[in-house]
């Protein structure tokens, strides 16, 4: 359509204003904590004048130049950060596969079934992902405790994967129903299985759609805090909950670099992500929302 | 689908949603019933060169013990439902029989911390869902208007919000507004008062949260909206110009009503995610001046000498409570829409 139709110049201006409020808001705190990571703590809380955070006149003074690696320095080395990101990596690794795998069979059944019961197990889900994660896990601890599984990694990834499955089977539910049904029952004719119909004609298909719900699965199992605080001990904890503890003694310590030099370098793997998979994490917002 | 095939492809989704949410809120609700046990006292007699005196102690062996045998506690009933950190029956019903007015009641049963937790939750909720919305459309009209090539990077700053782990997302912001930081410094500077904190009072700290929500939010609802906005029928558009409908009045009754589908849907999710509102809280050190359901539970589950389960689940049953009051409208409406389906 031409853009000249009801075009109007002083609502241009403002939606064109509004957007670039909204970008300043959105993009500078993370620039500005990013630039910061690099200076020290007088620079970047600085009590004379925010432009000291930019220019970085005590950093220059206390290292020697205007950049300073110290705070990663203290968090990955000395705080031993690394570790705690290695587990995240085995968790959310293992959480997204393992839900995708769920979720795909999961999905796919509930896609081509069109009894009562379907749709009572998509309400049920839709219960189940509004219930509040810290509510689930208050009912986790003690049966954990007795059967002495609390702390260990698998147990937060099989409890991370059940918490993902409401949102995974619905994502992918709408997915699947989107590939037409005629498929799977033409390869059934020519002598599949219906698990081989599944995996042999669908799944090639739904890549676009598994890639997504993966993304979000990702994303579940990497922010997620509520679960992984409280059911992993001290040397198992992922990326989140470590920073969580850093913050109690860090402020005393006046090393509070080190936490935003952590924060950093846990929020910086996030904008690589969206970087490459913006239009999947588009889609993927919007799924549920087409169906309507 | 045969029955047996159905059964076969959803078994591993639904036994993990079964063993892992099903049988924790049922776990939840028992575990609400019971109540830590009582230190185990005994009285021992302590003998020193002034005379003898009788002493009550803690034993932590029995204590231990009793402990082991019957790890849920004692039968409580719902006495801790209704005990003074919860629904609090007794203390309002004296608030309630003796009190100078509305604003005195309102007051003191605010200090009592299920309703203080339940005040801000609410608040919370129904301001930041709507707002969110608001912002996410504003949003989603200005993408709209811009030229293709910048589209891609706007999309993905303004994604950024949204996809940061809300702790640390809370934890960059809390940086920023503290008072040497560089939101909180130009905040004093620019009302000339040195002694400005958003962390000192309880509104400022409302505000704050609810502002970070909103932040935290907008993105969600703009890429919803922005996706319904490439859907929008183009001749009904350009018919509504030809009977000289503005802007305004195009956006008024042409985009609006299109994209109410999706706004029930965009504010049924953002319902359920602001009604869980945690991180933050523990993100902005609020405890003091704000605290939520979820946050209590972590609080009484993350205790410093004894974690009181049955206080926590307590808190859990009524939050679950919550969440379905919130759902009704919604599953109501999803039963009709399939009845009328399925005939």
């Amino acid at each position: 359509m031409d853009r000249k139709i009801g075009y109007s110049r002083p609502l241009a201006i403002t939606t064109g204003l509004v957007l670039l409020v909204w970008l300043i808001l959105a993009a500078f705190p993370f620039f500005w904590t990013v630039w910061g990571s690099f200076k020290v703590q007088a620079d970047f809380f600085s009590r004379e004048s925010f432009w000291n955070a930019i220019t970085g006149p005590a950093t220059e003074r206390q290292t020697g130049g205007t950049f300073t690696l110290d705070g990663y320095r203290g968090a990955w080395v000395e705080r031993e950060f690394y570790h705690s990101v290695i587990n995240t990596a085995i968790v959310t690794v293992c959480v997204t596969s393992i839900s995708l795998v769920f979720g795909t069979l999961g999905g796919y059944a509930l896609s081509r079934s069109s009894r009562q019961y379907t749709f009572w197990i998509l309400i049920a889900a839709l219960v189940f992902r509004a219930m509040p994660h810290i509510t689930l896990v208050s009912g986790y601890l003690l049966p954990f405790f007795e059967m002495n599984i609390w702390g260990y990694l698998p147990t937060a990834i099989i409890v991370l994967v059940a918490i993902n499955q409401p949102f995974t089977i619905w994502m992918l539910h709408s997915f699947f129903q989107s590939i037409p049904k005629d498929l799977d029952e033409s390869a059934m004719v020519d002598g599949c299985t219906r698990f081989q119909a599944f995996r042999l004609a669908i799944m090639p298909v739904m890549w676009p759609g598994v890639i997504t719900t993966g993304l979000f699965s990702f994303l579940l199992a990497y922010n997620d805090f509520a679960v992984t605080a409280m059911l992993l001990n001290q040397d198992n904890q992922t990326m989140v909950p470590k920073i969580n503890s850093f913050l109690g003694t860090v402020q005393t310590e006046g090393t509070i670099m080190y936490a935003v030099a952590a924060v950093v370098s846990a929020t910086v793997p996030l904008f690589i992500l969206v970087m490459f998979f913006q239009r999947q994490i588009v889609s993927g917002l919007t799924a549920g929302a087409v169906k309507g | 689908m045969r029955h047996r095939d159905f059964v076969k492809f959803i078994f591993p989704s639904a036994l993990a949603m079964l063993l892992f949410i099903a049988v924790p809120i049922v776990s939840v609700f028992v575990q609400s019933l019971y109540v830590e046990h009582d230190k185990v006292l005994v009285t021992v007699e302590n003998c020193g060169p002034f005379g003898c005196q009788q002493e009550t102690r803690v034993d932590p062996d029995a204590t231990a013990a009793l402990k082991a045998e019957e790890p849920l506690g004692q039968f409580n009933g719902l006495g801790t439902y209704l005990n003074r950190a919860h629904l609090a029956t007794q203390e309002v019903g004296e608030i309630l029989s003796d009190n100078d007015g509305f604003g005195d009641v309102a007051r003191r049963i605010y200090n009592l911390p299920f309703y203080k937790a339940l005040a801000f939750t609410l608040v919370y909720t129904f301001l930041v869902t709507p707002l969110s919305m608001i912002f996410g459309f504003m949003v989603a009209l200005g993408v709209n208007t811009i030229p293709k090539a910048v589209k891609g990077p706007v999309i993905f700053l303004s994604l950024l919000p949204y996809i940061v782990t809300p702790l640390l997302g809370s934890l960059i912001l809390f940086w920023m507004i503290n008072s040497d930081g560089v939101i909180g410094a130009t905040l004093q500077w620019v009302f000339a008062d040195p002694t400005l904190s958003l962390k000192a009072s309880p509104f400022l700290t409302w505000v704050t949260l609810i502002v970070y929500g909103t932040w935290h939010m907008t993105p969600f609802a703009f890429v919803v909206f922005y996706a319904g906005l490439q859907t929008l029928p183009q001749d009904t558009l350009e018919s509504a110009m030809i009977d000289g409908a503005n802007r305004w009045e195009r956006i008024r009754y042409v985009v609006i009503p299109h994209l109410v589908p999706l706004a029930t849907f965009v504010g049924l999710v953002l319902l359920m995610d602001n009604f869980r509102v945690f991180e933050p809280i523990i993100g902005f050190s609020s405890e003091a001046n704000a605290t939520s359901l979820s946050w209590s539970i972590y609080n009484d589950l993350n205790g410093q000498v004894d974690q009181l389960f049955g206080s926590a689940a307590a808190t859990s049953v009524l939050t679950m409570i919550g969440v379905i009051v919130l759902l009704t409208p919604v599953l109501i409406r999803t039963w009709r829409d399939f009845n009328r389906k399925a005939r």
